[in-house]
């Protein structure tokens, strides 16, 4: 009996080392360390890879390392990639791409009948991309008819000329095309490779996948992270310097926060929000970057209590947006109007600077004239105002917003509010409804243009959560898609003008995002619309 | 008594079967969808990709077609991974989600049962009031506490251990701490309690004055009786332990299984969602199960069917 006991208790503790050491060090750090960057994408791992499927951050900050557009556009400057020239009709309505010669990371040719194969795949609702909307405003013509089932492949204007020449026809002329194809959508994918596995599977399988990029991806496990390696068949291969890329899918930020700082990271695309703070005042490590988007609340206007212009004035005027940036940290820059700072015009000035002499005041300075607006309308101090409901998804950062706005609008207005959260995917379906007074909403572009932001609040679309519908704010925004240089930017200048007179939303901050970098890591860049890029990163270990 | 245990088996099939009903049709009728986006999906797409998922059928269609491939245990295609089968998913995270369990339910049983009975041999002596202070601890003390200290100690400041994965045997520690915390602190109690109440049973007294060994009383006849309460409790937990919990996995970010019931959540990832339910009903309707059998095989008092006597 106590033998057997003995026995069994062995084989308990034989099996508990045998389960623990199963799998050795997936990153035993050996010679390949000193160029093998280790970076956590802070997130449990990406939906998918798919460049056509992908509308996520976390898969574009992957893909835009492993892919190459026509063009690569870092830190707003668009620069060539496959294309090494383009050029554009006098009617602004034909684009031609010379396409350079270069491979595939299997070694085979790249052309640009790869181009008008993926383009044409990622419009088709065969392969059910969410962004296929964007098809919209690239003006291609013909796309749009495709991506919503009413035309035919064949008529699309994207042809491949010849191995080397690629050829768009655009509906209109079209300032930001150019930037818009350094997008992951746009990137190219192989057909042989996207038909041996379905539904994007052939992305994350190394096996398959082959991209044409400065990294080709070497080991994928779901949940865990990635492996990328040089591509050494990527046209400026000699630019890059990593040997490797290490991507863990850890979401839990305090986790990755310390184990970056054990060393065991040199790249986080977030950091725990208690930290924010203390990196902001010391750390050189800590990147705060402007994003492409804005963070609001809307007002339904299919209620009679805001058919009143003053009265959205006046609770626009009366939150403090320079405090709530405060409150909130991470470097979030107080909305001055709608369009967020970024977006260059056709005369080299920032379109929301130029723009903010018509917008709204950042700090409280508009507390006096909102209060009189509001007894103006009707309701001194308040009084008479119904009490209303700020609904929001549920996150401790919009709470917080929300907290201070309710705050601030009893304070300075006497305007009693209630506040509710709903989980994201109910929350959206009651904001489609229309069941709400004022609720949260937020917008990221994804083309250097500030049409990609206004573009929502035109009477159809369905972004326009506020039902806002303003004639000559519409007409504008379309003249504005059909032109380029100044008529173009001055038709937006004046829709965002009629935006914050109308004030169907009132702007709270533009969003930012954060990177800790090691001072290791030298020479890594981003795309404005927020990709992380680091073809030609190096790392001093 | 096999009569019993064949009833027994053909109800807990019932109970699985009951369990996949109701969450199939609960999670069916709360807003929002796997397609569910800021920006809203155009409707040929939503067409293209409710066809492709087969989310177009009359509910009731949908339920049959589901009902019949989980017959054959093929739980369909994940919607928020693209391309990957919730067979992949469960079969990719759940050893790592299962050997933690494993491991934790081993330390609850090598550790727990044995503490809790020379604490209620020792009562109100300075080793039980240690033993129940730690046990407090540990009830109390909330698991993802005991993770995060337990990093930022052993991981930040003293780099003892990796800060995550499973990439080392020591890095397997600080998750089975974690999770097995509270269910090691409450088998302890649970087992000093139930014990000092048999060894005031008459028979235990009975026991001594016929002169047993003190080793066979508490050994033989003692814990027999006492460790019935305690299985009830571990059947149950078992089951919880090796589907794994979203909070331990997520901040030691060990790709197992656990991470999947919120996200799939909210994500409405409805097979996902279907998936891992099924599998911790099942595990949880087989422990109950097997609780049963060890009842009759611990408890003298306990059987099934009447005996010739």
């Amino acid at each position: 009996m106590k033998r057997r006991k003995l026995i069994s208790l062995v084989l308990v503790l034989l099996g508990v080392t045998t389960i623990v050491s199963g799998k050795g060090d997936r990153d035993d750090r050996d010679s390949d360390f000193a160029s093998t960057l280790y970076w956590n994408l802070s997130s449990s791992g990406p939906k998918t890879i798919d460049p056509a499927l992908n509308g996520a951050t976390d898969g574009g900050d992957v893909i835009s390392n492993l892919y190459e557009g026509l063009v690569r556009e870092q830190a707003g400057v668009v620069k060539p990639g496959i294309a090494e020239s383009w050029e554009i009709s006098d009617d602004g309505k034909t684009v031609t791409f010379k396409l350079r010669d270069s491979l595939w990371s299997d070694g085979s040719r790249l052309t640009a009948h790869d181009f008008e194969y993926s383009w044409k795949r990622a419009m088709d609702p065969a392969t059910a991309s969410e962004y296929s909307w964007i098809w919209e405003y690239t003006n291609v013509v013909g796309a749009q008819n495709v991506a919503e089932g009413k035309g035919s492949l064949e008529d699309v204007g994207i042809k491949a000329l010849d191995d080397y020449t690629l050829q768009v026809e655009l509906s209109n002329p079209t300032s930001y095309f150019i930037s818009l194809v350094a997008f992951y959508h746009f990137m190219p994918v192989k057909q042989s490779s996207v038909e041996a596995g379905p539904d994007g599977i052939w992305a994350s399988d190394p096996e398959l996948a082959i991209s044409n990029g400065p990294f080709k991806l070497a080991e994928y496990t779901i949940g865990e992270g990635l492996r990328m390696e040089k591509n050494p068949n990527y046209w400026k291969a000699d630019n890059v310097k990593l040997s490797a890329i290490e991507v863990a899918f850890i979401d839990d930020l305090t986790t990755a926060y310390t184990a970056y700082q054990a060393g065991e990271f040199d790249f986080l695309n977030d950091v725990p929000p208690s930290e924010i703070p203390r990196l902001t005042a010391e750390n050189p490590e800590f990147y705060i970057f402007p994003l492409l988007g804005t963070y609001y609340y809307s007002f339904n206007l299919d209620l009679d209590m805001w058919k009143d212009e003053r009265v959205r004035r006046a609770l626009t005027l009366a939150i403090d947006r320079e405090k709530i940036c405060e409150i909130v940290g991470g470097g979030k820059i107080p909305a001055a109007g709608f369009v967020p700072v970024g977006f260059i015009d056709h005369q080299g000035n920032d379109f929301a600077e130029t723009a903010a002499s018509s917008g709204i005041p950042t700090d409280g300075s508009g507390i006096e004239e909102a209060k009189r607006l509001l007894a103006e309308a009707g309701y001194p101090n308040g009084e008479g105002f119904p009490k209303f409901t700020i609904i929001y998804n549920t996150s401790e950062n919009h709470q917080l917003v929300a907290e201070v706005v309710q705050e601030m609008w009893k304070t300075n207005l006497g305007i009693e509010t209630d506040l509710i959260n709903q989980e994201w995917a109910v929350f959206q379906d009651t904001r489609k409804q229309g069941e709400y007074e004022v609720c949260r909403g937020g917008w990221l572009t994804d083309f250097m243009d500030p049409m990609g932001l206004l573009a929502i609040f035109q009477v159809d679309n369905d972004y326009n959560d506020s039902h806002y519908n303003n004639s000559t704010f519409d007409e504008l925004v379309s003249y504005a898609n059909k032109t380029v240089g100044a008529e173009h930017f001055e038709a937006l200048y004046e829709a965002e003008k009629i935006l914050m007179t109308d004030l169907p939303i009132a702007p709270v901050y533009y969003y930012t995002e954060i990177y800790l970098s090691s001072p290791q890591v030298k020479n890594w860049t981003r795309s404005v619309l927020s990709a992380l890029d680091f073809s030609g990163a190096y790392l001093e270990r | 008594m096999r009569n019993y245990f064949f009833r027994r088996f053909i109800q807990s099939l019932f109970t699985i079967f009951l369990i996949a009903t109701v969450t199939f049709f609960m999670m069916r009728s709360i807003p929002g969808g796997p397609f569910t986006r800021e920006r809203p999906v155009p409707d040929e797409i939503m067409r293209a990709l409710n066809a492709k998922y087969n989310l177009d059928a009359p509910l009731i269609v949908q339920y049959f077609d589901y009902m019949k491939s989980l017959l054959t245990f093929n739980l369909g295609p994940s919607f928020s991974r693209v391309g990957v089968s919730v067979n992949k998913l469960i079969g990719l995270g759940f050893p790592a989600t299962a050997k933690i369990g494993f491991l934790a339910v081993l330390l609850i049983i090598l550790v727990g049962i044995p503490v809790g009975i020379v604490s209620a041999l020792k009562q109100n002596r300075p080793v039980d009031y240690f033993v129940m202070f730690m046990a407090t601890l540990g009830v109390t003390i909330p698991n993802f506490v005991i993770a995060t200290l337990y990093i930022y100690l052993f991981a930040g400041k003293l780099g003892w251990v990796p800060s995550f994965g499973l990439r080392t045997p020591w890095a397997y520690i600080g998750p089975i701490l974690a999770l097995s915390g509270y269910s090691l602190s409450f088998v302890a109690r649970l087992t000093r309690s139930s014990m000092l109440e048999v060894l005031r049973q008459d028979y235990i007294r009975t026991a001594r004055a016929n002169g047993l060994k003190e080793l066979s009383v508490i050994g033989k006849h003692a814990m027999r009786n006492a460790l019935i309460p305690v299985i009830t409790y571990l059947g149950p937990t078992i089951a919880l332990l090796m589907t794994g919990s979203f909070v331990i996995e997520r901040i030691f970010a060990i790709p197992g299984i656990g991470r999947y019931f919120v996200e799939s959540v909210s994500s409405r990832d409805y097979t996902v969602i279907m998936g891992v339910t099924v599998l911790y009903a099942s595990f949880y309707v087989l422990m109950i199960y097997l609780v049963d059998v060890l009842y009759a095989m611990i408890d003298p008092r306990i059987r099934f069917d009447k005996e010739i006597p």
